[in-house]
């Protein structure tokens, strides 16, 4: 069975139908993923600011990896959770949407780029730069990169709604390639 | 009473412009989006402080200064890019009901963070009572989060 047919027949779930269907149940879910956003990703963000040296410069990185860090993780959950609804509530045009599909390549490298400075040298020697308002250069390119790709993480999810590229639009047979799309 | 002032704005060149652009108006929202989430992180880091979550180590005034021109920055952000959108929709927002409340809990949010949470965080905190802190987080946090509904619910009237 093809991924289209999968999501086909996930479209066609009574579920799916009833999210998609619902008067409020997707606007709740979308409200929720929107402040969870918030949480998350401006969390986040402070993380990567303050390797970049550019706020909490007083405050040790430690400090917030311990006491922030859980936050940003439980939010993430959230969003994970309510980002996976919409989705199921809009399977088949979603999985062939071009703006779904680079933010899902973006966040398996943000994830990436999050477990790469977690897990490396650098960090594995946090005790010596903890305290320093000014970070190892690996640090700043880890937030750098963090910042980036969950600036356009949010551009992407924002720009899903939008139809220019679906399927049912005549478009070059590059752009129906990168959508998968089935003619 | 309002409606023809509404009406004068949407007709602007500039509400006019971004209207007949396919692209500018999804993109000014991402703006928006990408400013919302610096200014969730700059006011829940020290609401969530203010609450005894988070970084508890740290003094309420030391987080409310460090993230005080992430706060205004992505603010600046937030009006310049919402008043743009309004423009290119100023009659639908007239009609939504989640706008008038998004713009009521907007006023009362930069009214409070500005006048009462201002005093708060940047006060000897001996002197603030955990209870009050704490009504001051979640009084912030409730306002905030309207403000969020509001403009997300403006999209789907």
């Amino acid at each position: 069975m093809s991924l289209h047919s999968l999501m086909q027949w996930m479209a066609d779930t009574e579920w799916s139908i009833g999210l998609h269907e619902s008067r409020y149940a997707y606007s709740i879910i979308e409200s929720v993923h929107v402040w969870t956003l918030c949480l998350f990703v401006g969390f986040a963000v402070l993380l990567d600011l303050r390797l970049l040296g550019l706020t909490l410069k007083r405050v040790p990185v430690s400090e917030i990896t311990t006491r922030v860090l859980p936050w940003t993780k439980a939010a993430f959950a959230v969003m994970v959770v309510s980002g996976v609804l919409l989705y199921y509530a809009i399977p088949l045009r979603t999985y062939h949407n071009v703006f779904f599909r680079a933010k899902a390549i973006l966040l398996v490298l943000a994830g990436l780029n999050a477990w790469a400075f977690h897990n490396g040298p650098v960090y594995r020697r946090l005790a010596e730069w903890d305290e320093a308002p000014v970070l190892p250069r690996r640090a700043k390119i880890a937030g750098a990169f963090s910042l980036a790709l969950w600036a356009a993480i949010i551009f992407l999810g924002r720009m899903i709604a939008y139809n220019w590229f679906d399927c049912d639009t005549v478009q070059s047979a590059f752009i129906d390639s990168i959508a998968g799309c089935v003619r | 009473m309002l409606l023809p002032y509404f009406q004068a704005l949407e007709n602007s060149a500039i509400g006019q412009a971004i209207r007949e652009s396919l692209w500018l108006f999804p993109f000014i929202e991402a703006f928006h989006l990408l400013a919302l989430a610096v200014i969730g992180g700059a006011v829940l880091l020290v609401d969530f402080r203010l609450l005894g979550l988070g970084l508890r180590r740290q003094p309420v005034a030391v987080l409310a200064k460090d993230t005080q021109p992430w706060l205004l920055g992505s603010l600046m952000i937030m009006l310049a890019s919402g008043v743009l959108l309004f423009l290119a929709e100023s009659i639908k927002c007239y009609y939504s009901f989640a706008f008038w409340t998004k713009m009521t809990a907007l006023a009362l949010a930069i009214l409070f963070t500005f006048t009462i949470r201002r005093r708060v965080t940047l006060a000897d905190e001996v002197r603030v009572g955990p209870l009050w802190a704490r009504v001051v987080a979640l009084t912030s946090i409730a306002l905030w989060a309207t403000v969020g509904w509001g403009g997300r619910w403006i999209g789907f009237s």
